[in-house]
């Protein structure tokens, strides 16, 4: 990492450093007071990645570093070095969705979209290391997203339907009509 | 979208380096740990660091490490990394209700145990967005005169909002301070102030760099209990850790009430003294209970009407002790209910 | 093929199915407004007030210049009012002379990037006289002076008053009469998306805006009238709206300042609101205040009803005439009520403006007349489930104030959430601090009339096909996560037998599709259902004659499915849906059809009778299941029953979502949310201001407070809607908050007949033992006006009051010309504008400006 006046930057200092984002390493140079939500945004064009208040109040722009799901408005770019980033834009493997992506496609779970992408980061981060996550897991997982659309419950069905998927059990299931 | 103010950012890779830096960058110099707290706080400009010293790469900030008689838990490690800890889970439960009950699972995975202890003290009038506190003419936290939770009053009554701090206070824990001219250690609540402004003891160029946590003997057991409104990201609107150690006969041989977010530091309560001798029954739990919910002198300041949270103060405070004692804590209520399903996220 | 027929052969309605957007959704592809960036893009920020009331005296831009800072804008560069609704043309994009609540937007930066024009808000110096404030409806009907809008009586926007039959007289005659007072308190949306806005001018020099709004056709009327240019020169373009639920259908401040500004500096201008700005523009459900007297027989048959509202509406008109209508409107719909009266009033306040949000104005007497019918059941001894069974408005009539009724599938829903819930085992038999509450609603499947007065279709639907066997669907109707583009190409899909994924959609842009008035009323489904299922049948009534000529199939047997179109007798016989295409351009030349929907003309003549029909009426009950504990008055929902009658459910998945979803959003108002406003000492600050403007103290319901949900899907079509259907996106919220009100009385023996239903208020009914109650104990006295008197049809009525005098009949005109309220400049537009004929409202010195 370099700041444009060395080790203490500047007020006005842009940082450049390489940041590894969804598998690529990516030389950047950024403003040093923006949050990597911003650096994702407006630096790299990764738009996947929503924001609803900026202040970890809601959860929209959750991604993974190094596995775990944080907060990307919280966490300053700079700090970032050496972490290996994950958005939703590196959920699919080239066309082939993410099995939570094919469950929350089917099964209602992403209705305007807009809190989506930090949904599908923190169930995939959740299944990566549960495969096979009870109710409670999943609401306490993803208890720091908020969605004011759906009411949760095709999204937590969504999660318990991608475990069954991973876990080989079953493919994509059509959705039952009603409950 | 809200920005972070411009800033000079520094990133020392060791403890050494971290307090020289924090002593010669000026007085408007912050620590970064989590940036849950601190980034917030700087978007809303109710905190305007010049320069920001990060800690992030200072390895030795995220030891963990026991002997017989302490855990030894670098302020660095992060609120997840310590519910992850089965040492933590299965005997040390007010640290661990209180550290998993942190905001969100999100905000845990990114706060630290050092941020936690350090969080800026809370209040309605002063967490709020820069154009929100002038449209009140500020208050005296932050470019203002007045308290408007008691306009007359002369000092600031923002809350001590922290849920570890109860919690590591009630287990007896020490907090180590690091700074250029060597180090000290200090009971966790000697870390504290009554004042909502200078909140903490630290004194300039100090970095807390660890917590010393007793490892339980047999027959010491420890509680959370934390009100809010929604189970996650909300912060505590009145808190409970509680501590006992009882001798096989069940007989308590001390104890220990904190309560926390009803002032600007935690607030120990002495009437848990009075259960010493006794064995947690009814109306023991009841006497204190009342005594120490007398300490809960909330202000309006935070979510819930007043007199409803002295009420629940007395609630929460018996709800502790009774779980203590063995009661199935999904009988005591909706929070022990929610407290009991916590299911940590590794 | 008949429509009987069509009916019962469905292959795309009524499937459950993967929304058409959904790939974009869960790839984090679609573009929202905010995410959209163009070359040479600028950034804008508005400066708003500090003020809860303030007129401005002076702007000081000098500090603001600097080298990243590219544009400066006060209200005086676009001084032209605007409004939603014709009768309120009373905001400007930003404040003229005066600020009406801490948040109005005074000035507007444009720069390079967002920190600059931050940094250059705070450099702007204004100089303001603060004026008394309004902080309640109470404070407003006592308070005349300042007035906070130039016109209205006093601080009183609207009062309306309206009687059916002779209500006096059937209150002496009943059995019993109940008289509660409720109040419903004020909530937001709260969409994750915050607003945002982009406008560019093209490089023809046409100017078009992206935003996130539900209503683009009426933010490209706004941007028309404010930035006076054609409208054929504007394009608005409506993202995907990241949730809307009501908060994005207004013209907003935001969205002309950046058209404006694109317009002034030939570059992009981008504007992204904040949190805390969100609520200012809030626009959420009214605080209402409410007194319900209620006649009933002995068997508690209602005789008639007598309500009384008195709403507060913040510092704005916005939508507030028809949500003021709308709290009376439908409390006809879901019962018989022989006689009603209702009269209503709405106040303005110095806070942000109220207005439509999920249900909009409903949900509040909603809220008070199905708790009174738990009162009236338990003072009776009747179950409750069987006293509103008994008295179900009548299919296929007219209520008392002439709202028409197709079909009712209450009676189903009542008996599917009674079941479900062991009703009749569990109710009143449950341990302490346990209980199950009831309760019912109704809703419209879109407003029977447009915000302005036209003769125009309400939704529009053009398809175009070529010989690819591509279908393009063009409509404005405004995608804003309620699968409205789902709607669209399952309709069209079913009629010309293709698959949903086939077609390509082009919604929500005003250059490119026929109008829809927008994604509000639930009118989306219906209104553009109709417009295109008529398109898509004239498409396919134009491929079928020329297939049936080239094949030899008879007319009557050509079918479409399944991506052929093949004769119904010998399904070898036929062409692939592409062929089919190609064999009907040959024949009729390129292929497009159009559809449009307009409603049916209301029964309703009278003046106010405007609001509330509709081409017809959803039905939900729902029983909730709550645990109270009764040392601290939390309440725990354990599980909530819903029935819905959607008529049809077109997607199921996408159906259960918008009840899921509507359960939710009620839980949040009914336990957890308010627009709280705080008012400091008067001796030391003018203050008044939202308590606490953030997603973390507006409390939205997280996973861990949502119960589990039993959804019921009621079908029974209603020959008004698209194969049947009706709305589902706002029916089912309503009558959550009853339900849960009466089971907390069911568990713990206490009313709370106020909404937020919060621990504190549950306590301190507990506490009063005398009243065993928590809700406000008075109703203001109120000047109302003569209430227009409308014989009810089952007296003779025709409409029409017998004391109005003849309206103006509007036959004329093709679209009516916009009329300020009095007391508000006229619009230049106007004629009285051209004429020169002096405005009425008092002589405003404008501020002095600095550059």
């Amino acid at each position: 990492m370099s700041t444009t006046s060395g080790t203490a930057s500047s007020p006005d200092a842009r940082t450049r450093m390489t940041l590894r984002i969804n598998g690529e390493s990516v030389d950047i140079l950024f403003d040093t007071y923006k949050t990597l939500l911003e650096v994702l945004r407006e630096d790299l064009g990764l738009i996947g990645t929503k924001h609803g208040c900026e202040l970890g109040e809601c959860g929209a722009c959750a991604v993974l570093v190094d596995s775990r799901p944080v907060l990307s408005c919280l966490l300053l770019a700079v700090e970032c070095e050496g972490c290996d980033v994950r958005t939703v834009e590196g959920l699919s493997q080239g066309s082939a969705l993410h099995p939570v992506q094919e469950t929350f496609a089917d099964l209602g779970a992403a209705q305007c979209g807009y809190c989506t992408p930090g949904m599908l980061m923190t169930a995939s981060a959740l299944l990566e290391r549960n495969p096979d996550p009870t109710r409670a897991e999943i609401r306490e997982a993803l208890s720091g997203v908020l969605c004011r659309c759906t009411g949760y419950l095709q999204i937590f069905e969504a999660v318990e339907a991608a475990g069954r998927i991973l876990r080989g059990e079953s493919t994509v299931k059509p959705p039952e009509e009603g409950r | 979208m809200m920005r972070c103010p411009r800033f000079r950012y520094l990133s020392p890779k060791t403890l050494h380096e971290a307090c020289a830096s924090l002593q010669d960058s000026g007085p408007a110099t912050m620590l970064l740990a989590g940036g849950t707290d601190l980034v917030p706080n700087m978007k809303r400009r109710q905190q305007t660091p010049e320069c920001v010293v990060s800690l992030r790469n200072v390895a030795s900030l995220r030891e963990f490490s026991s002997d017989r008689d302490r855990l030894r838990v670098g302020a660095m490690t992060t609120l997840a990394g310590i519910t992850a800890r089965p040492e933590v889970r299965e005997r040390l439960g007010a640290l661990f209700k209180a550290a998993a009950q942190v905001a969100t699972p999100h905000l845990r995975n990114m706060g630290t145990l050092g941020g936690n202890l350090c969080l800026d003290t809370r209040c309605n009038y002063y967490d709020q967005g820069y154009e929100w506190r002038k449209a009140i003419d500020f208050c005296m936290k932050k470019d203002g005169e007045i308290c408007w939770v008691a306009p007359g009053s002369p000092r600031c009554w923002a809350v001590s909002s922290t849920d570890t701090a109860p919690a590591l206070v009630a287990l007896g824990a020490e907090v180590e301070l690091a700074s250029r001219e060597g180090a000290r250690t200090l009971p966790v609540h000697g870390l504290y102030r009554d004042d909502g402004i200078a909140y903490l003891t630290l004194k300039p160029g100090e970095i807390l760099s660890r917590i010393l946590i007793p490892v339980p003997a047999a027959g010491e057991k420890s509680t959370y209990w934390k009100l809010r409104r929604r189970g996650s990201f909300d912060f505590p609107v009145l808190s409970v850790a509680a501590w006992v150690l009882r001798n096989s006969r069940g007989t308590v041989e001390s104890a220990r009430l904190v309560l926390g977010s009803v002032a600007s530091l935690p607030r120990v309560a002495d009437a848990a003294s009075r259960l010493v001798g006794g064995i947690l029954a009814d109306d023991e739990i009841e006497a204190v209970a009342q005594e120490a919910a007398g300490l809960a002198k909330p202000l309006d300041n935070t979510d819930f009407s007043l007199g409803w949270r002295k009420k629940a103060a007395r609630h929460l405070i018996s709800g502790a002790l009774r779980e203590l004692r063995g009661d199935d804590p999904r009988i005591l209520g909706p929070l022990a209910r929610r407290a009991a399903e916590l299911v940590p996220v590794a | 093929m008949s429509p009987a027929q069509r009916q019962a052969r469905f292959t795309v309605v009524g499937k459950p199915r993967r929304r058409v957007d959904a790939r974009a959704k869960v790839t984090g592809q679609t573009r929202f407004a905010d995410d959209l960036f163009l070359p040479r893009m600028l950034h804008c920020k508005l400066l708003r007030s500090p003020h809860p009331h303030a007129r401005i005296l002076r702007i000081d831009l000098r500090a603001a210049a600097d080298p990243g800072v590219k544009l400066l804008l006060t209200g005086c560069d676009m001084p032209t009012p605007y409004g939603i609704l014709p009768v309120s043309q009373d905001e400007h994009a930003l404040c003229l002379e005066r600020v009406r609540f801490v948040g109005d937007p005074v000035a507007a930066v444009v720069a390079v990037d967002e920190q600059t024009a931050s940094e250059a808000l705070d450099r702007i110096r204004i100089d303001y006289e603060p004026l008394a404030t309004i902080a309640s409806p109470r404070e407003a009907l006592e308070t005349p002076e300042p007035k906070i809008q130039p016109y209205g009586d006093g601080n009183i926007h609207k009062k309306v008053a309206l009687e059916f039959g002779d209500v006096d007289a059937a209150m002496a005659s009943a059995e019993s009469v109940f008289e509660d007072v409720f109040f419903y308190e004020g909530n937001t949306h709260l969409p994750i998306e915050q607003h945002a806005a982009l406008a560019a001018v093209d490089p023809d020099g046409k100017l078009t805006v992206w935003s996130a709004t539900q209503t683009p056709h009426y933010v490209h009327r706004a941007l028309a009238r404010v930035l006076g240019i054609p409208a054929a020169h504007i394009r608005v373009i409506a993202t995907p709206n990241g949730g809307g639920f009501g908060g994005k259908s207004d013209p907003f401040n935001h969205e002309i300042v950046v058209a404006k500004a694109a317009l002034l500096l030939g570059r992009p201008v981008k504007i992204c609101l904040t949190r805390e700005e969100v609520f200012y523009c809030h626009r959420g459900r009214h605080p209402v205040l409410m007194k319900l007297r209620t006649g009933v027989q002995a068997d508690g048959r209602i005789v008639a009803m007598d309500l009384q509202t008195l709403l507060d509406g913040g510092a704005y008109g916005s939508y507030g005439v028809a949500s003021t209508f709308y709290t009376g409107a439908l409390q006809t719909v879901t019962y018989e009520v022989p006689r009603y009266r209702f009269r209503g009033c709405r106040a303005f306040t110095n806070k942000p403006p109220c207005g439509p949000k999920r249900g909009h104005g409903t949900p509040q007497p909603r809220f008070a007349q199905e708790v009174q019918l738990d009162k009236i059941a338990v003072a009776l001894e009747k179950d409750p489930a069987e006293l509103r069974k008994m008295q179900i408005a009548k299919p296929n009539s007219l209520t008392a104030n002439f709202m028409r009724i197709g079909t009712i599938g209450l009676g189903e829903c009542i008996d599917r959430v009674v079941e479900g819930s062991g009703w009749k085992d569990r109710r009143g038999k449950l341990p302490f601090g346990q209980g199950l509450g009831l309760a019912c609603s109704s809703y419209l499947c879109g407003a029977g009339l447009p915000i302005y007065w036209n003769a125009l279709p309400h939704s529009g639907v053009q398809l175009q096909l070529d010989r690819s066997g591509r279908v393009t669907a063009f409509c404005g109707a405004t995608e804003i996560g309620q699968g409205s583009d789902d709607v669209l190409a399952n309709l069209v899909a079913e009629v010309l037998g293709i698959d949903p994924f086939d077609l390509r959609l082009v919604t929500g842009d005003t250059d490119l599709g026929p109008v829809d008035l927008g994604s509000y009323s639930s009118r989306v489904t219906l209104m553009m259902g109709h417009a295109a299922i008529q398109a898509a049948e004239r498409a396919r009534d134009l491929i079928a004659s020329a297939v049936s000529r080239r094949l030899g199939i008879p007319l009557e047997r050509v079918v479409f499915a399944q991506r052929r179109v093949f004769d119904a007798e010998d399904p070898d016989k036929g062409v692939p849906f592409a062929e089919a295409v190609q064999i009907g351009e040959a024949q009729h030349g390129t292929l497009g059809t159009t559809g449009s929907y307009r409603p049916p003309e209301s029964e309703a003549k009278y003046k106010g009778g405007g609001v509330g029909p509709s081409p017809a009426y959803s039905y939900s009950a729902c029983v909730a299941e709550v645990r109270v504990h009764p040392e601290t008055g939390w309440v725990e929902v354990e599980r909530i029953w819903i029935a819905h009658d959607i008529g049809r459910a077109l997607n199921p998945v996408l159906a259960r979502g918008q009840v899921e979803g509507s359960v939710y959003m009620a839980l949040g108002e009914a336990l957890l949310e308010e627009m709280a406003y705080r008012r400091l000492p008067k001796h030391l600050s003018g203050a008044l201001v939202h308590k606490y403007p953030s997603l973390l103290e507006y409390k939205s319901p997280t996973t861990l407070e949502m119960p589990d949900v039993v959804t019921y899907l009621v079908e029974q079509p209603d020959g008004a809607g698209p194969f049947g259907a009706k709305e589902v996106g706002q029916g089912p919220l309503l009558p959550v908050m009853p339900a849960l009100a009466n089971a907390v009385y069911d568990a713990v023996g206490i009313r709370v007949d106020e909404v937020p239903i919060t621990p504190e208020k549950v306590l301190r009914a507990m506490a009063d033992r005398k009243s065993r109650r928590f809700g406000p104990s008075d109703f203001p006295r109120i000047d109302w006006p003569e209430a227009l008197r409308v014989a009810p049809p089952a007296e003779g009525g025709d409409g029409t009051a017998a004391n109005e005098k003849p309206r103006r009949r509007k036959d004329d005109a093709i679209v009516a010309p916009d009329v300020a309220p009095t007391g508000l400049p006229p619009h230049p537009s106007t004629p009285e504008a051209r004429r020169g004929v002096p405005s009425s409202s008092p002589a405003s010195q404008p501020p002095e400006v600095l550059r």
